[in-house]
């Protein structure tokens, strides 16, 4: 599981509340979710982001509240993966069943600049930064966790074993 | 690789030899737990993936306690999915009023949970069940919902901090005041993400009731899990419990943790936390005058048969100050039968309380106690969040039950000293 794209870079304590506003919690529509990503902190960036870009992050990602709105509207704006120094813990259980790709490195964070061309294998836990040369390693993702990803996330992942039922 | 308990039971439940902290696992579920506020949307998510059959009809459990007997309408329908769904999937460990108690009190005590299990709850005070020797963590409705169906969950395995108490507590210090004091030293994240780990030689003489109140209160440091390593007093208490095999596990003395501390229990008197959270504790002799309003003894961190014990102690031929609403809450049904048989309802209808049937009640500000504007409670509860137990402008101040008893009888927070 690769992932290429810009890096759009975020500070410290990046809150549930500037990923999705509260105000936009009336409707759990991933598409009408994904228009106010990240609006109060940055208006244009959903406009600016490309798909497959990727969010750069210092600490505590995803603090706040537990909605789950967040990590979907991260998705569905199109972004492929959020490399962060630390996820607030919630934050990162959401995100997994939710379907989407984060990865944990604190070099990578450092090492990364805005607009960076950076490739990711979630697999190998290789982050690329394509602009620069440089390299960092984050923890490789195992293989079921590559699956749940794959399948969309933790009830999706749970629906596709009910239909193919394989024994164990 | 030297493993701690914790490191221990998940790499055990996921088929590996070892684990290391940061790695992600896929584990095998014990016990799978929601209640009457968590299971409705887990059910309904069960239903919207076209699941059939829960994975184990023993091992999904099913307790309707935060807003039991119905407190209202909305309240009555929730229960009656739980109700239904249950009947549905003839789900073994649902209980009824009448044999319904507070999930955390009743799940040890009938042995639903057994040491070296793996258990998830959608409540975050799943983590109590540590107290017997097992990993078990609070989870959203979302992985109850996988869990239910499937039996098995991704884990991330936490860094574990231990804890080392040593000396001899004080009279009138339990359980309670060591986990209350240790999250004032933490802070409120002070365990974020980790396996929060008891032992020293005063966890090894504390009676299960005082390791399950500690465990219980590890999520208020933000820990994953606590845990304590199974002994003979757990020995002791599962037997003639378990109706299924269970195991104890242990951390390797060379084990790595991600930090230690040690407690002298003997310099610790009882603790009260103030509001707005449960870290703002203060010694029993430093907290000035506190009126209160009401007092709440119960919940699942101290409505066990020896916490009521405890208080029945400081009101045996006291009552309550005449503008003080004292309520005492046994945690489940039994500790109620146990309660009565042993005398303490003679002494706390004395006392003037109201003693109420086993649920959540008051603790999450539900029903049976609410607080009005402006009021005061002391509960052996165990969060005082702003409106926790009613009116967001009210307070809640956190103690172990013998302080709550002593605090109700003079009408302001004190020692159980101060009455002699
Ligand atoms: S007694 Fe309070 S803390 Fe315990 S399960 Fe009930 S509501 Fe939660």
């Amino acid at each position: 599981m690769k992932f290429v794209g810009k890096a759009w870079k975020f500070g410290p304590n990046i809150n549930t509340d500037v990923i999705i506003p509260a105000r936009y919690l009336n409707v759990s529509d991933p598409k009408e979710l994904a228009k106010h990503c990240m609006e109060d902190q940055d208006p244009q960036f959903v406009k600016k982001i490309k798909r497959g870009d990727i969010i750069v992050a210092d600490t505590n990602f995803g603090c706040g509240s537990s909605r789950e709105h967040a990590p979907i509207a991260i998705k569905a704006a199109g972004i492929s993966c959020v490399v962060a120094k630390s996820f607030a813990r919630i934050f990162y259980r959401n995100a997994f069943n939710m379907g989407l790709a984060i990865l944990e490195s604190s070099e990578a964070a450092d090492g990364i600049g805005e607009g960076d061309r950076i490739q990711v294998d979630m697999t190998t836990g290789k982050i690329q930064n394509l602009t620069t040369g440089m390299e960092f390693q984050a923890n490789p993702m195992p293989e079921f966790m590559i699956e749940l990803l794959n399948d969309g996330g933790l009830m999706k992942h749970v629906m596709k074993k009910i239909r193919s039922p394989h024994p164990s | 690789m030297a493993m701690t308990i914790t490191e221990k039971i998940l790499a055990d439940h996921c088929g590996l030899t070892e684990v290391r902290p940061g790695q992600l696992i896929n584990a095998q579920v014990d016990i799978a737990l929601g209640n009457d506020v968590t299971a409705p949307i887990a059910i309904e998510e069960f239903k919207k993936a076209g699941a059939k059959r829960v994975f184990d009809r023993d091992r999904v459990v099913l307790i309707p306690d935060h807003f039991t007997p119905n407190k209202d309408i909305p309240s009555a329908e929730q229960c009656k999915i739980l109700r239904e769904f249950a009947r549905a999937q003839e789900i073994t460990h649902y209980y009824e009023l009448g044999e319904v108690g507070i999930e955390h009190a009743l799940l040890p005590e009938k042995g639903i949970v057994l040491p070296g299990d793996l258990v998830i709850g959608a409540d975050s005070h799943t983590c109590t069940y540590g107290g017997l020797g097992s990993f078990a963590t609070g989870v959203g409705s979302t992985d109850l919902a996988a869990a239910m169906i499937t039996g098995e969950l991704w884990f991330k395995v936490p860094e574990t901090m231990k804890f080392i108490y040593y000396g001899k507590m004080r009279t009138w210090v339990g359980g309670k005041d060591l986990i209350l004091y240790t999250i004032g030293d933490i802070g409120v994240d002070g365990a974020l993400y980790k396996a929060m780990e008891f032992c020293g030689e005063t966890i090894e003489q504390l009676p299960m009731s005082g390791r399950l109140t500690m465990a219980n209160m590890a999520v208020e440091a933000g820990g994953k899990n606590g845990i304590i390593a199974p002994d003979e007093i757990t020995r002791q208490y599962v037997d003639g419990r378990a109706r299924r095999p269970y195991r104890f596990f242990g951390s390797d003395p060379e084990a790595h943790y991600a930090e230690v501390r040690e407690y002298d229990v003997s310099t610790i008197e009882p603790q009260v936390a103030f509001p707005p959270d449960p870290g703002n504790t203060k010694g029993i002799s430093e907290i000035g005058e506190v009126h209160i309003d009401q007092a709440v003894i119960g919940s699942c961190t101290n409505g066990r048969f020896e916490d009521l014990v405890e208080a029945a102690r400081v009101l045996k031929g006291r009552k309550a100050a005449p503008w003080v609403r004292l309520i005492i809450i046994p945690a489940t049904p039994s500790i109620y039968t146990e309660a009565m048989k042993e005398g303490l309802f003679q002494i706390f209808l004395e006392a003037n309380a109201v003693i109420g049937p086993p649920t959540c009640g008051p603790c999450l500000g539900g029903h049976m106690g609410v607080l009005a504007k402006g009021e005061r409670a002391i509960a052996t509860t165990n969060r005082n969040f702003i409106g926790r137990m009613g009116h967001p402008e009210s307070e809640i101040y956190l103690s172990n039950p013998a302080v709550a008893a002593a605090s109700a009888v003079r009408g302001r927070i004190c020692s159980p000293e101060e009455l002699d």
